[in-house]
C-alpha cells in the first residue's frame, strides 16, 4: 500500500517527458514492477498471520475491520470443561518461568470476526464495549506482552460475557482454531451471564476443553476451586451514576428489596415481612406505569411511589439480593456502590473473587429457606458491624467491581498469586481499606514470646568524643548480668576513638568521670527537639506516638519489704 | 539501444528504491505511517507507537453485554415463567438435593440442617461395641469429642454424629484395618444413608496406587481425612485434616518451638529434608529427582532407598552413596537449624513431616501437588509455608532464597501460631474440624478468615458472642480501633461479706466517682435484705442490683472492662487506662503464683510475697467481658461445676482461661500497700481467708485444671506497673494518681 503512494508520486513527474512510443513500454514494465511488489507484500503478510493482524489492529479502528474467519461446519469442536481440572493438572506452568519480578505475562488474541459457513456470525454482538474494556485495561497493564512465545496465559478476543448472545458450538469451533488453543492450554476465558433458559446452567456452556474460566455466578458444583476464578457481574450503572461514597451510620430502611425479577415465591415471603415490619422494609418492583421518556432501568415503585434507583439503595443498611434464574446478579455490584449491606440468598453461589476476599466483613450470607427469619438475623447485627460492613461493602466495589478493568485486572492478579503463591498479595492488602491499613498496626513481632534470659542483649552505645562520660557508661553497663555484647559508635570523624581500650569493656575504670553535662538542661535543645516532632508528624500525616501513664517496676518496688529478697533490690536508688 | 538499456537501469534501480521502501515501511510502521499518514489516516487523533498500545480504541459504539431489556434477568424470568418451565426456588432445592449427592454432596444437598438449628450443634457419638477394637488415635478423637461443650449422649438431640467404629486407618495391609465395616456401619440403625454422619480417616488405599477409597459407601456421611487429593475433596462439605501419629497427645500438647525471634532470621541451612525414597511406584518422581538441588552445604535433601524388606531388588546406581550421605546427617539437628523444610508427598499426599516442620518453626516448602491442606477451607497457608509445584523443583533452591527476611520472620512466627492453635495436640484437631462444620451450619454467625488467621485463633475466638471484630478484645491493633472507653463495675455480695451494709455502699460511691464507669452491677448474694432506699449514695452512673444471681449474664453490658468486688480501690482510673493498653490481659491488684513443687510431683499455689508472679485475683480486676463468656461457654460443665460447689477457685479458672489464650501472664498494677490488713479487717472475710482448707482446695484446683488443659498455660511474669511518676522524688502536686502513694 505503501509502495503504491510512493510509486505515484515519482510517476506524474516522469511520465511526460517521454515520448509515446516508449510510454506503452514503461507502463508494462512499472506494472510488472508493481504486480512484483503486491506479490512481495503478500508474502510479507501471509506466513506470519498473527503478527501481520497485530499491525492490522494498530492501523484501524473500526471493529468491522477485523479480519473475517469463516469457520468450516467440520472444525473440530473443544471437549467439555473438564471438571477435575486444576493448576496442577491443566496448567502449563513451564510457560510462565521463574522471574524475579513474580509477573505473569498475558498475551490477547488479536480481534478476528468469526462466521459460520453461511457467513451468519457466531456472536449477535460481536466484541461488546465492555469486553473491549477489560481486553484494553490488560493491554495497558504490565500483565501484558505482545510477544506469544513468552506469555503464560492467553486472552482469545472471542466476546463470552453473556452466553446469550453466542452461538455455542460455533463459539467452541472458534476457540478451537486459535493458533495456540492447545486444548485451552493456559487460556482464560471472561463470561459473566453463563447459562440459557430455561435451566441456567452455572457455569459457560461452551465446549473449552482446558481453558480457565473468570465466571459471573459459578455454584460451588461447576467452580473448580484453585482454578477458575469467580468474578462479578459487572453492572453498567457502576459507569452511568455517580453515588458519592456516604459515612456509614444509620439509615432510612432497614430492609430493602429492589430486584425486579424475583419468583412468586420470593416476592410472597418478602411482602409478608414487609406485613410484619412495617416502615422498616422497603420492597421495589418495577414500575408499570411511567410517563414515556423515563428510564425504566433507573426508576422503582413502591405501589404509586416512584423512587431513584440505584440512589434509593443508598437509604437502606441492608439491600436484600435474591437469586434470580442465574446466581450471580449485577444488582450486587449496585448495592455494594451504595455502600448498603448486601444479603445474599443464593444457594450454592461461590461469591466473587471469594478466593480472597472475606466477605464475611462485607456482607450477610443467609440461607434461601431462611429468607422469612432475614428481619431478626439482621437485627441481631451490632451497629457497629454493621457500619463496618457498610464501608467495607463500599471499598469492595471502589477496588474490585467498579469497572470491568478492575475486574480483569483482579482477576489476573488472583492467577498470578496461584502461580507465585510466595509473592501473593496477604490477606490484608486484599480486604483492608486505606482507612484501616492507615490506621492498623501489624507489628512484625506479632507472636506473643516471651523470650528466655540466655541470649542476654547487645548493648549499642553512641558517642561523639566526650570519653569519660562513655567510660561511665561502658563502666556501668558491664555490671549488667545479662549484658552480651557491648557496642561503641564513635561519631567523630575528626578524632580517633581511643586505641586498644575499647576491645573489652570489662577492663575500664573510671575513677574520676564526672557527671554528665545537663544536656537537657538547654533551651534550646528543647525548642529543636520540639521542632522535630512537627516535622516528623507533618511528615507522618499524623501522630503515631501514644501517651501512657504507666510506667513498668520490678513487683516488689519500693515496697516495705527486705531489700535483700528482692529480685532486683535498690532499683530505686540510682 | 544505449536509450533502452538507460531507461532499464533506471527502472530496476527505481523499482529496487520503491521495493526497499515497500519493506522498510512494513518493518518500520511508525516511521512510514507518520509520513504518510496525513493523507491516509483519518481526522481521528494521532495513534500511539504499536509497542504502547497494542489492543486498538475503536471509534464505533460497541452494544453493551447485558441490553437492560431485551436480556436481563427480568427478561428471561418472564419469559420462563410464560413457557412454565421455571420451578419454583424449594423445588429447585429439592432437585438438588436429589442430584448432588455422593461425590457431589455439599452442604445444602446432603446435610440436614433441622435438627442442629432445634437443638444447637450437639455431637453424638456411638457407644462402642465390644468385639470392636479401637486404634489410640480414634479413642483420642472420641475422647476429645466427648470431652467438648458439643457432646450429647442423646442421638435425638444430635446434629452431627461420629461413629464408634475405628474408620481411621483404611488400608487393607495394615494390622489396624477393620474388616467388615460396610455391614457394620450399614447396620447401624442411625446411619439413614450416612446423613449428618463425620467419618474420620487417615489412611486410605494401599499399595501400590493408594487410591483414597475408603472401602466402604460412605454415603451422605461427611469425610475429616488427612492427605486428601483436591480432585476428591468435596469443598465446603469434607474437611482435610492433618496427618498425625499414635503419640499426638490428646490434650495441651507441646508448644511451639519457636523460644525467640532471632533477626536476620536466617538459620545454618537454607532447606533440608531427611526421608525415604520410593523406587517404583505412586510418588516416586518427586523424591528420586531431589539430589539434583541438594549441594551438602546449605541445601540439604536426603534420601534413603532401604524402607521394605526387598529395597536391595529394586535398588538404582545412587542407592550406596544417598544411603552413606543420609547417615550423616541428624534428622532433628537439622529440623532446628534450617530456615526451611521441604515436605514432598510420600506415598500418599501428606506426611508427618508437615506437622513436625510447622512445630519446629521451619517454615514448610510444600512439594504435593494436589493435597487440599490441612484446614484449608479457614486458614490462609501463604502466610505459614511456601506452597511449591513438584514440576518446578529446580527453582525451588531459587524461590526460598528470594524470599525477603522480613518475609521469613512472619512465616516462622505464623507455623508457631497455627501450630499451637490448631495442630498440638488431637483435641485441637478434632475441635477445629468441629467448629469448621459449626461455622458452616451457622453461616450468618460463622468466623471470618481473619479470626481464624490470627492470634488467639478460631477455637478461642467465638463468633456467637459477636459478629463485630471490635467486641472481641484481640483485633483492636489491627483494624485500628480502640477499646470502649467505659466499664461494667460488678461488686459481688456474698454472705459472710457484708454483716453490715457499709463497705458495699462506700465501695459504690469511690467506684462511681470514676470517669471511665459507665454502670454499676451489683450482685446481691446476703441473707440479709437489701439496705433501705435511702441509704444508697446518689450516684452519677446507673446502677442495677440483681438479687441471688452468681453471675452476670455476658450480654449485660456494652462496655469494655470487669471491675469486681473487693476492697476500696482508690485507683481503679488508673488500673483502667493500664488496661486500655493490654486489652487482651487481666489487669488486677494483688497476685498470686504458681509453682512446681517436685517433692510432690504437682503444682502448688502460693500467696507469698515473691518476685514474680502469674495469677491476678479476679477479686479486684479489670478484663474484657468477652472472657466472662468465653469462661461461661468454652470451659467445660466438669469444671465450672466444681467451681460451683466448692465455692473457690473461680479467679484461678479465669486466670488459666486467659493465659492460655494469650499465652500472656497477666498484669499487675500498684495497690495500697496494706492489702492484707484490709482484708484481715473484714472480720467476716478473713474466715474465709484464715482457712487452711481453702488454700488446700486451691492447690487441688490448679491441678485439676492444669489437666484439663493438658499443660500448664500460667506465665509468671516480674513487672508491675505503676504510675510514671510513682515514689519518684517530685512534688505531689506534679501526679495524677495521688491516691496511690497516700496511706
Amino acid at each position: 500500500m505503501c509502495a503504491s503512494v510512493k510509486y505515484g508520486s515519482r510517476g506524474p513527474a516522469l511520465i511526460p517527458r517521454m515520448k509515446t512510443k516508449h510510454r506503452v513500454y514503461y507502463i508494462a514494465l512499472f506494472s510488472v514492477v508493481l504486480l512484483g511488489l503486491i506479490a512481495t507484500g503478500a508474502f510479507q503478510f501471509w506466513p506470519h498471520s498473527i503478527e501481520s493482524a497485530a499491525e492490522w489492529s494498530v492501523d484501524r479502528r473500526s471493529v468491522h475491520d477485523a479480519p473475517l474467519v469463516r469457520l468450516p461446519a467440520n472444525s473440530p469442536i473443544p471437549e467439555r470443561g473438564d471438571l477435575s481440572c486444576r493448576m496442577h493438572t491443566c496448567f502449563n506452568v513451564y510457560s510462565c518461568g521463574y522471574n524475579p519480578k513474580n509477573r505473569i505475562k498475558v498475551y490477547i488474541y488479536p480481534l478476528q470476526r468469526y462466521v459460520d459457513e453461511l457467513g451468519t456470525p457466531i456472536s449477535s454482538t460481536g466484541l461488546s464495549r465492555e469486553y473491549n474494556e477489560l481486553l484494553s485495561a490488560i493491554s495497558d497493564s504490565d500483565f501484558y506482552t505482545d510477544d506469544v512465545s513468552r506469555a503464560c496465559l492467553l486472552v482469545p478476543s472471542i466476546d463470552v460475557l453473556n452466553q446469550n448472545s453466542l452461538r455455542v458450538r460455533e463459539t467452541a469451533q472458534a476457540l478451537a482454531m486459535l493458533p495456540r488453543w492447545d486444548r485451552g492450554t493456559n487460556h482464560l476465558l471472561f463470561n459473566m451471564l453463563p447459562g440459557g433458559p430455561p435451566d441456567y446452567n452455572t457455569a459457560l456452556d461452551v465446549p473449552r476443553d482446558k481453558a480457565l474460566l473468570a465466571g459471573g455466578g459459578f455454584s460451588t458444583w461447576t467452580y473448580r476451586q484453585g482454578y477458575d476464578v469467580s468474578i462479578p457481574v459487572y453492572s453498567p450503572l457502576s459507569a452511568e451514576v455517580d453515588l458519592p461514597e456516604r459515612p456509614p451510620g444509620p439509615r432510612r430502611y432497614f430492609i430493602l428489596s429492589s430486584q425486579t425479577a424475583l419468583h412468586r415465591e420470593y416476592r410472597g415471603e418478602l411482602e409478608r415481612l414487609k406485613e410484619e415490619n412495617g416502615e422498616a422494609v422497603l420492597l421495589l418492583d418495577k414500575c408499570s406505569n411511567l410517563s414515556q421518556g423515563a428510564v425504566s432501568s433507573r426508576k422503582r415503585c413502591y405501589k404509586s411511589q416512584v423512587f431513584d434507583y440505584p440512589q434509593i439503595l443508598q437509604e437502606s443498611s441492608f439491600c436484600v439480593v435474591l437469586r434470580g434464574a442465574r446466581l450471580g446478579q449485577a444488582i450486587l455490584s449496585d448495592v455494594l456502590q451504595a455502600g448498603c449491606v448486601p444479603v445474599i440468598l443464593a444457594d450454592s453461589y461461590i461469591l466473587p473473587f471469594s478466593e480472597v476476599l472475606d466477605w464475611k466483613r462485607a456482607s450477610v450470607v443467609i440461607p434461601e429457606d431462611k429468607l422469612p427469619e432475614i428481619y431478626t438475623i439482621l437485627k441481631g447485627i451490632p451497629h457497629r458491624q454493621v457500619e463496618e460492613m457498610q464501608r467495607q461493602a463500599r471499598w469492595f466495589w471502589d477496588a474490585y467491581f467498579r469497572s470491568m478493568k478492575a475486574i480483569g485486572l483482579t482477576t489476573l492478579q488472583i492467577i498470578n498469586d496461584r502461580i507465585y503463591p510466595y509473592a501473593a498479595r496477604s490477606y490484608e492488602q486484599w480486604n483492608n481499606p486505606p482507612v484501616v491499613q492507615w490506621s492498623s498496626v501489624n507489628s512484625p513481632l506479632f507472636l506473643p514470646l516471651i523470650p528466655p534470659r540466655s541470649p542476654g542483649f547487645t548493648a549499642v552505645v553512641l558517642t561523639y568524643d566526650r570519653v569519660e562520660s562513655l567510660f561511665r557508661v561502658i563502666t556501668e553497663i558491664s555490671k549488667v548480668p545479662s549484658l552480651a555484647k557491648l557496642l561503641v559508635v564513635w561519631n567523630n570523624q575528626n578524632k580517633s576513638p581511643p586505641e586498644g581500650e575499647s576491645r573489652s569493656s570489662s577492663k575500664f575504670k573510671c575513677p574520676e568521670c564526672t557527671a554528665i553535662d545537663g544536656l537537657s538542661l538547654d533551651q534550646t535543645h528543647m525548642v529543636e527537639r520540639s521542632e522535630c516532632i512537627n516535622k516528623f508528624a507533618s511528615v507522618f500525616g499524623t501522630m503515631p506516638l501514644k501517651v501512657v501513664e504507666h510506667r513498668a517496676d520490678p513487683v516488689l518496688y519500693k515496697d516495705d519489704f527486705p531489700e535483700k529478697l528482692k529480685s532486683f533490690p535498690n532499683i530505686g536508688s540510682l | 539501444m544505449q536509450a533502452k538499456k538507460r531507461y532499464l537501469a533506471l527502472l530496476s534501480a527505481a523499482a529496487s528504491l520503491v521495493l526497499l521502501f515497500c519493506l522498510g515501511g512494513v518493518q518500520v510502521p511508525a516511521t512510514s505511517s507518520s509520513r504518510g499518514g496525513g493523507g491516509g489516516g483519518g481526522p481521528g487523533r494521532r495513534r500511539h507507537p504499536a509497542a504502547e498500545r497494542p489492543w486498538p480504541r475503536f471509534s464505533d459504539p460497541l452494544p453493551s453485554f447485558a441490553p437492560p431489556e431485551s436480556h436481563s434477568d427480568a427478561a428471561a424470568e418472564e419469559e420462563a415463567e410464560e413457557r412454565g418451565a421455571h420451578s419454583s426456588p424449594r423445588l429447585k432445592r429439592d432437585v438438588n438435593s436429589s442430584v448432588y449427592r455422593a461425590r457431589r454432596c455439599r452442604m445444602e444437598s446432603c446435610f440436614d440442617f433441622s435438627a442442629c438449628e432445634r437443638n444447637g450443634f450437639k455431637v453424638y457419638v456411638y457407644p462402642q461395641q465390644k468385639g470392636d477394637k479401637i486404634s489410640e488415635s480414634y479413642a483420642n478423637i472420641l475422647s476429645a469429642i466427648e470431652g467438648s461443650r458439643f457432646y450429647t449422649s442423646d442421638p435425638g438431640q444430635a446434629c452431627l454424629l461420629v461413629l464408634g467404629l475405628d474408620t481411621l486407618d483404611r488400608d487393607q495391609l495394615s494390622p489396624q484395618y477393620v474388616h467388615n465395616l460396610k455391614g457394620k456401619v450399614q447396620g447401624q440403625p442411625l446411619w439413614n444413608g450416612g446423613r449428618n454422619h463425620l467419618i474420620f480417616n487417615l489412611y486410605s488405599g494401599t499399595w501400590p496406587d493408594y487410591t483414597e477409597d475408603l472401602g466402604f459407601d460412605i454415603g451422605l456421611a461427611m469425610l475429616a481425612k488427612a492427605s486428601v487429593g483436591a480432585e476428591n475433596f468435596r469443598p465446603g462439605f469434607d474437611v482435610s485434616i492433618p496427618l498425625f501419629s499414635k503419640e499426638h497427645p490428646r490434650a495441651g500438647g507441646e508448644r511451639g518451638s519457636l523460644r525467640s525471634n532471632t533477626i536476620p532470621p536466617f538459620r545454618k541451612y537454607v532447606l533440608v529434608f531427611k526421608g525415604k525414597r520410593y523406587l517404583t511406584g505412586i510418588g516416586s518422581d518427586t523424591r528420586n529427582a531431589l539430589y539434583h538441588v541438594h549441594n551438602a552445604e546449605d541445601v540439604v535433601l536426603l534420601t534413603t532407598c532401604k524402607h521394605g524388606k526387598d529395597w536391595q531388588k529394586h535398588k538404582d546406581a545412587r542407592c550406596d552413596r544417598d544411603n552413606a550421605e543420609y547417615d550423616k546427617y541428624d534428622y532433628r539437628e537439622m529440623l532446628h537449624n534450617s530456615t526451611f523444610c521441604l515436605v514432598p508427598r510420600g506415598r500418599r499426599l501428606g506426611s508427618f513431616r508437615f506437622l513436625e516442620a510447622l512445630q519446629a518453626a521451619c517454615v514448610p516448602v510444600m512439594l504435593s501437588n494436589g493435597w487440599e491442606l490441612p484446614f484449608s477451607e479457614v486458614i490462609n497457608w501463604n502466610t505459614a509455608a511456601v506452597i511449591g509445584d513438584e514440576r518446578l523443583l529446580l527453582q525451588i533452591p531459587s524461590t526460598v532464597r528470594s524470599i525477603h527476611q522480613d518475609k521469613i520472620l512472619a512465616l516462622r512466627q505464623q507455623t508457631q501460631f497455627l501450630w499451637e492453635a490448631y495442630f498440638s495436640s488431637v483435641e485441637k484437631i478434632v475441635l477445629t474440624t468441629l467448629e469448621i462444620i459449626q461455622d458452616r451450619v451457622f453461616q450468618h454467625t460463622s468466623r471470618s478468615s481473619l479470626m481464624w488467621n490470627s492470634h488467639p485463633g478460631g477455637l478461642f475466638a467465638m463468633p456467637q458472642y459477636s459478629v463485630y471484630l471490635g467486641d472481641f478484645p484481640f483485633y483492636y491493633a489491627q483494624l485500628g480501633v480502640k477499646p470502649y472507653p467505659k466499664f461494667t463495675a460488678v461488686i459481688h455480695a456474698v454472705t459472710p461479706l457484708v454483716s453490715q451494709s457499709q463497705p458495699i455502699l462506700k465501695l459504690l460511691t469511690a467506684v462511681a466517682k470514676s470517669h471511665h464507669c459507665a454502670q454499676i452491677i451489683i450482685l446481691w448474694n446476703c441473707d440479709k435484705p437489701l439496705p433501705a432506699k435511702h441509704r444508697w449514695p446518689a450516684t452519677s452512673v446507673p446502677v442495677i442490683v440483681i438479687e441471688g444471681e452468681n453471675k452476670v449474664s455476658s450480654h449485660c453490658c456494652e462496655t469494655g472492662g470487669f471491675f469486681l468486688e473487693s476492697p476500696v480501690p482508690r485507683s481503679v482510673d488508673f488500673a483502667f487506662t493500664v488496661w486500655q493498653s493490654f486489652p487482651e490481659r487481666i489487669v488486677g491488684y494483688p497476685a498470686r503464683s504458681h509453682f512446681w513443687d517436685s517433692n510432690k510431683e504437682r503444682w502448688g499455689y502460693t500467696s507469698k510475697w515473691t518476685n514474680d508472679y502469674s495469677m491476678v485475683l479476679t477479686g479486684a480486676a479489670i478484663y474484657h467481658r468477652y472472657y466472662h463468656y468465653l469462661y461461661t461457654n468454652y470451659l467445660p460443665a466438669s469444671l465450672k461445676n466444681m467451681v460451683d460447689q466448692l465455692a473457690n477457685c473461680e479467679d484461678i479458672l479465669m486466670n488459666f482461661l486467659v493465659s492460655a489464650v494469650t499465652k500472656l501472664p497477666p498484669i499487675k498494677v500498684t495497690q495500697k500497700k496494706q492489702y492484707k490488713e484490709t482484708m484481715m479487717g473484714q472480720s467476716s472475710r478473713a474466715s474465709r481467708w484464715a482457712d487452711p482448707d481453702h488454700f488446700a482446695q486451691r492447690q487441688t484446683c490448679m491441678n485439676k485444671f492444669a489437666s484439663w488443659f493438658g499443660t500448664m498455660p500460667l506465665v509468671h511474669s516480674q513487672m508491675r506497673l505503676d504510675p510514671v511518676l510513682f515514689k519518684d522524688q517530685v512534688s505531689i502536686l506534679r501526679k495524677k494518681y495521688r491516691d496511690i502513694e497516700r496511706l
